[in-house]
């Protein structure tokens, strides 16, 4: 089982003061919360806030639940990349007597994994990830691409922390782009602009950067060193808590990883490429708690109007 | 060593074109090695040659070419003999 990851002194507070005020709700595993009404009504806001954004472009909205076929994991490299972070399902298949002795194991809270096997499905780790075999099902793409909203569905990361801006389970609110890699790219960077503006609008004080993915090990290093050369991922940042800026968006551009991993071909016949956006829904949502008060009716009338609460 | 370098990109470089018509300057990423793939070259070079990259050597312009890892290879290989 992996170790908690350290939180710093300020991010053990606000975690405190989130659960005191009722904002979240404690489960007793680090970095699974409940949410309280408040922090549901702003979040749902903040991903309201997103539809409307990307509403001008006609997107195709797209809803997923936060499992996925273990297959289209296995298709992406994802366990070569993020072995850490994945988690798989396992279900038990055994017999009476073996169901017995889960059972009594279970109630004295030992181990009773022996009795369960890898199942066809896992975790979502991201939003977008089953939109592709989705789009790629239905043979080659139309002229222009397509433009999906891939709603706000949770994801799942294994990464415990007392830090509450990095939870295990979360909502991402992705939108994705795929077609011509020129298209792709310009989408990309327009969008970059638009969610700096949009989350400024909030009264956020967040700013633009070049990120890198946290892969795994030393080819993760290079990968990671790899994607900020060709700066492939944006992040918009903001100061929560901790001694550095916490991601709150994250732009990736994938060029042909999912569309060669699922064969998603353009019209024309050339590969197809991908990019997406995500904002982290609870993130901006903290970040709004800190910012704005933990009290929601006293946030300022021009954000409270922005985002209809 | 060229050889041998060029033996490992055909085996896990996954090139779109023929390496053998390749020249030892050619741009690797530009004949199709993505970076899932320079990854595994890397590894499988780390194997063949029994060295390890250190991580200021992990970057992109490393493996770009034939004649960029022959050079980080000889480099390694001075290095380890000085020691």
């Amino acid at each position: 089982m992996p170790g908690v990851r350290p939180a710093s002194p300020d991010q053990t507070a606000l975690l405190c003061a989130l659960l005191e005020r009722g904002l979240l709700i404690d489960s007793g595993v680090p970095g699974v919360y409940g949410r309280g009404a408040d922090f549901e009504a702003v979040r749902e806001s903040v991903a309201e806030l997103v539809t409307r954004a990307v509403a001008p472009e006609r997107p195709e909205r797209m809803c997923f639940p936060p499992v996925m076929p273990r297959r289209h994991l296995e298709t992406i490299d994802y366990l070569k990349s993020f072995p850490h972070l994945a988690a798989s399902i396992f279900a038990f298949t055994g017999s009476e007597a073996q169901a017995t002795e889960q059972h009594e194991r279970a109630s004295r809270h030992e181990d009773w994994s022996e009795f369960q096997g890898m199942t066809d499905l896992v975790l979502t780790p991201a939003a977008c990830y089953p939109v592709y075999p989705a789009i790629a099902a239905r043979g080659e793409l139309p002229p222009g691409g397509v433009t999906v909203d891939a709603g706000g569905a949770y994801v799942f990361r294994r990464e415990p922390s007392s830090d509450p801006a990095r939870m295990q389970m979360f909502h991402q609110r992705e939108l994705v782009r795929i077609g011509e890699p020129g298209v792709v790219e310009g989408w990309r960077e327009e969008w970059r602009d638009r969610a700096v503006e949009l989350l400024s609008a909030l009264g956020l004080e967040v700013r633009f950067d070049v990120a890198s993915d946290p892969f795994f090990g030393r080819s993760g290093r290079m990968l990671a060193v790899s994607q900020r050369e060709q700066q492939l991922k944006f992040e918009v940042v903001t100061q929560i808590a901790g001694p550095e800026p916490t991601a709150v968006a994250s732009f990736n551009y994938h060029q042909n990883h999912f569309a060669a991993a699922h064969r998603i071909e353009l019209a024309s016949g050339g590969e197809a490429h991908t990019a997406c956006l995500g904002f982290g829904l609870e993130r901006i949502t903290i970040a709004l708690l800190r910012t704005h008060g933990f009290d929601i009716d006293t946030w300022p009338a021009e954000v409270r109007e922005r985002l209809s609460i | 060593m060229t050889k041998e370098i060029r033996r490992i990109i055909t085996e896990y470089g996954r090139l779109s074109v023929d390496i053998t018509a390749l020249p030892v300057d050619a741009d690797l990423y530009q004949a199709g090695m993505t970076s899932h793939a320079s990854i595994d070259v890397m590894l499988a070079l780390e194997d063949h040659f029994d060295v390890e990259f250190p991580d200021g050597m992990l970057t992109r312009s490393a493996f770009e070419s034939i004649t960029a890892i022959e050079a980080a290879l000889l480099k390694l290989r001075a290095e380890a003999a000085v020691r």
